[in-house]
C-alpha cells in the first residue's frame, strides 16, 4: 500500500511541474486533460464498475458547466463557490435520471442516454430559458485571478485549482470504488440477480451510482466552463458525449488511472489529427475506438496495470509471496472486466435481456 | 381544420422515412439484438453514393438501384468483418463498435464528399396534389415507402431465404441444425439494412438536402418508432415510425414549437421504455436467470 501512495505524490509532483515550465495555450490544454479526466472518470464510475452504459454524459457536463456559467454571470457567486453547488444540482439530476435507468438495461439505456444527448443543446437554446442562459449566444464569465497575492498568472492558477479538485475527486473516487459500496457496485455489474440474492439493494446503488457519477461529471462541466471562460449550447453537442465515451474506452473502463490516459487521449489526438484533415479527428476516433475494443479490450489502463500486476507479481514470485493479485493495484477490478470482457459468458453479453421487452 | 389535416398528412410523409429507418433498425435487432446506432450514417453515405451515380449522367433510377446495391454489398461487408467477431462480445464492447463505426462512417462521408450542404434531386413530380395538402414528392415517398415494406414483407413471409432468415434469428442452433448457414444470414440482414437505410436517405434527402449530418435527427426518431411500435416487430416499428412523424408534426406545431422537436423524441422514448417496454406490437420476452 504505501508502494501505492509514493506513486501517487510522485505523480502529483510530476502534475505541478508543469505550471513552471508551460505557459498560455499548453497549459490551458493541460487543464483541459484535468477536466476530461474527472468527466470520464465520473463516466467510469457508472460504466466500468456498475455496468449501466450512458452515452449521454455530455448532458450533466453541459448541466454543470452553464450552472457554474450562471450563477457567476446572473448571481455574482465567486466560481470556486460554484463548484459545491453545481455538484449538488448534477447529483439531483443524475438521480432523477437514474430512475428510470433503473428499469432500461445496456443497449436500452445507451439508446436513451444518447437521446438526451441529441436533445440537450436544443433545451439549452430555447426561449424559456433565454434570460439565464443567453440562448444561442451562450455566456461569457471572467477568468479568476490568482488569489492571495500569488504570482501566478490566471492560466497558472486555473491548472492549479482545477487539479487541485481533481486530486480531491480522485482520492474519493479511489476509496468509494474499492469500498463496500464498490463492492456492490461491481457486483452488480457483473450479475445483478445474484447481488441481489446477496442482499444488495439493486435500486439504491443504482440510483445512487447515477447521480455520484453525474456529480463527477458535472463539476468537471464547472471546472471546464471556467477554464474556457465561455458556454454555448453548441459546444455541447452530442459529439461531446460520445468524445467522453472514447476517452472512456480508450483507457479502460474500470480503470481509475485510466481515465487519465482516456483524457491526454481525447485532449490531443484531435489536435494532431485535425492537421491532417477536418474529417481526420472523428476517423481517428473511431479506428482507434474499435481497434481498442477488438486489440485491448480492457483499454489502455487496463492493459498498463495487467504489465504492471504481471511485474509485481513476477517478483512476488521470486521471494515467495503467495497472493499476486493482492499486490497488484487494481485488485481484483480490472479481472473483473478482463473476465466479463472475454468470455463468450451467455449471461454477459445478453444481460440486457432480462430488463428489456 | 384545415391546417391540422396539412399537418396530419404531412406527418405522415415524414412517418415513412423514420418508418424506413425504424424497419432498417429493427432488422438488425432481430438477427443480431443489437441496436446500430449507426445507421443513420450508413444511409447518408449511401445517399452520397447514389449521388455520385447520378453525377456521372445515370438516370435517377438506375442511380437509386445501383446505390441500393452497393449499399447491400457495404452492409454484408461491415456485418462480416466488424460485427461477426463481436458476436459473443459484452453490451459494452458492442455499443463502443457501432460508436466507432458511427464515426468513421461520417468522418468518411465529410472526407469523400466534403462538408457543403448538397442538393438531391426528386424524381417526382413538383406540384401540389390532392388539392395542395400533399406535394408530389410527399406522395411519391410515402408510396416507395410502402413499397419497400410491401416487398420486405413478401420476402420474409412467401420466399425460402426469407424464411431461413427467420429461422435463423429466431433460434439460430435449431437452425444451424436443419442446414441454415446462420452466419450468412445475419450478413444478409445486415445487407437489407443497408439498403433499406439507402432507400430512406434517398428519400429524404430532397426534403432536408444532403450533408453528413443529415440523419442524426431522423435516427433518433427512428430509434422511437421503433420502441413505440415494439423493436421486435417489423410491422410495429413501421407504425410506430408513421406515428412518430404524426406525433413530431402535431406536437412541433401545437404543443412544444420546432425548437423542441428532437426533446420530443427523447420524452417518447422515455415514456415508451418505462410504461410499455415491449412497444405496442413487441413481444414480452422473459430470460431465464
Amino acid at each position: 500500500m504505501r508502494n501505492s501512495w509514493v506513486t501517487w505524490v510522485f505523480v502529483l509532483l510530476l502534475a505541478i511541474v508543469p505550471t513552471a515550465v508551460f505557459s498560455g495555450y499548453h497549459l490551458f490544454q493541460l487543464t483541459m486533460v484535468v477536466v476530461y479526466a474527472v468527466a470520464i472518470l465520473g463516466m467510469a464510475i457508472l460504466v466500468g464498475f456498475n455496468g449501466q452504459i450512458s452515452l449521454g454524459h455530455g448532458a450533466f457536463y453541459a448541466i454543470g458547466a452553464y450552472t457554474t456559467a450562471i450563477l457567476m454571470t446572473t448571481f455574482d457567486v465567486p466560481y470556486w463557490v460554484t463548484i459545491p453547488i453545481s455538484a449538488v444540482v448534477c447529483a439531483g439530476f443524475g438521480f432523477v435520471i437514474g430512475l428510470p435507468a433503473l428499469r432500461l438495461a445496456g443497449h436500452y439505456l445507451a439508446l436513451t442516454t444518447f437521446a438526451l444527448a441529441v436533445a440537450v443543446p436544443q433545451v439549452l437554446k430555447h426561449r424559456w430559458f433565454e434570460d439565464w442562459t443567453g440562448g444561442v449566444q451562450g455566456l461569457v464569465i471572467d477568468k479568476p485571478d490568482a488569489p492571495f497575492g500569488l504570482p501566478l498568472s490566471s492560466d497558472q492558477w486555473l491548472y492549479l485549482f482545477s487539479l487541485g479538485v481533481a486530486v480531491v475527486m480522485y482520492v474519493l473516487a479511489w476509496n468509494l470504488v474499492r469500498g463496500r459500496i464498490g463492492r456492490a457496485m461491481r457486483a452488480i455489474r457483473d450479475h445483478a440477480t445474484a447481488a441481489e440474492a446477496m442482499g444488495i439493494n439493486l435500486a439504491m446503488v443504482k440510483t445512487r451510482t447515477f447521480a455520484v457519477s453525474a456529480m463527477y461529471t458535472g463539476v468537471a462541466g464547472s471546472l471546464g466552463a471556467i477554464a474556457v471562460a465561455f458556454v454555448a449550447p453548441d459546444s455541447f453537442s452530442v459529439f461531446l458525449s460520445i468524445t467522453l465515451f472514447v476517452g472512456l474506452c480508450a483507457g479502460g473502463a474500470a480503470s481509475i488511472p485510466g481515465t487519465i490516459v482516456g483524457a491526454v487521449f481525447i485532449e490531443f489526438v484531435p489536435n494532431l489529427a485535425d492537421k491532417v484533415s477536418k474529417a481526420a479527428p472523428g476517423a481517428v476516433y473511431g479506428v482507434i475506438l474499435i481497434a481498442m475494443l477488438f486489440l485491448l479490450p480492457m483499454g489502455a489502463g487496463g492493459f498498463l496495470s495487467g504489465l504492471w500486476r504481471k511485474a509485481v507479481g513476477s517478483r512476488m514470485a521470486a521471494i515467495g509471496e503467495t497472493r499476486p493479485v493482492a499486490a497488484g493495484h487494481e485488485v481484483g477490478v480490472g479481472v473483473d472486466l478482463a473476465g466479463s470482457l472475454s468470455t463468450a459468458d451467455p449471461v454477459h453479453a445478453r444481460r440486457g435481456e432480462s430488463v428489456k421487452p | 381544420m384545415e391546417g391540422l389535416i396539412h399537418q396530419i398528412i404531412s406527418g405522415i410523409a415524414t412517418g415513412g422515412i423514420y418508418a424506413s429507418v425504424s424497419l432498417a433498425l429493427v432488422m438488425i435487432y432481430q438477427a443480431t439484438h443489437h441496436i446500430n446506432f449507426a445507421q443513420g450514417e450508413m444511409a447518408t453515405f449511401s445517399t452520397y453514393i447514389t449521388l455520385t451515380f447520378i453525377n456521372m449522367g445515370m438516370p435517377y433510377w438506375a442511380a437509386f438501384f445501383l446505390g441500393v446495391a452497393v449499399s447491400f454489398g457495404i452492409g454484408v461487408a461491415i456485418e462480416r468483418i466488424l460485427i461477426r467477431p463481436m458476436g459473443n462480445a459484452p453490451i459494452l464492447s458492442a455499443v463502443g463498435v457501432f460508436v466507432g463505426l458511427l464515426l468513421v462512417i461520417n468522418s468518411l462521408s465529410g472526407w469523400f464528399f466534403d462538408y457543403t450542404i448538397k442538393q438531391f434531386p426528386s424524381p417526382f413530380p413538383d406540384q401540389a396534389l390532392l388539392g395542395g395538402y400533399i406535394s408530389g414528392h410527399q406522395l411519391g415517398s410515402t408510396g416507395v415507402t410502402l413499397g419497400v415494406l410491401v416487398a420486405v414483407y413478401l420476402f420474409f413471409r412467401h420466399t425460402s431465404l426469407g424464411l431461413a432468415m427467420r429461422a435463423a434469428a429466431l433460434n439460430p442452433v435449431s437452425a444451424r441444425l436443419v442446414g441454415v448457414r446462420v452466419g450468412w444470414m445475419l450478413a444478409l440482414g445486415w445487407g437489407l439494412a443497408a439498403a433499406i437505410g439507402s432507400v430512406a436517405g434517398c428519400m429524404v434527402a430532397p426534403v432536408v438536402f444532403l450533408d453528413p449530418n443529415m440523419m442524426a435527427g431522423i435516427l433518433l426518431y427512428a430509434f422511437a418508432g421503433a420502441l413505440l411500435g415494439g423493436i421486435d416487430s417489423p410491422l410495429g416499428a413501421v407504425l410506430g415510425g408513421f406515428a412518430v412523424g404524426v406525433i413530431e408534426n402535431l406536437g412541433g406545431a401545437y404543443l412544444v414549437g420546432t425548437e423542441l422537436k428532437l426533446t420530443m423524441a427523447l420524452v417518447i422514448i422515455v415514456s415508451v421504455l418505462t410504461v410499455r417496454p415491449s412497444g405496442l406490437l413487441g413481444r414480452t420476452v422473459q430470460s431465464r436467470v
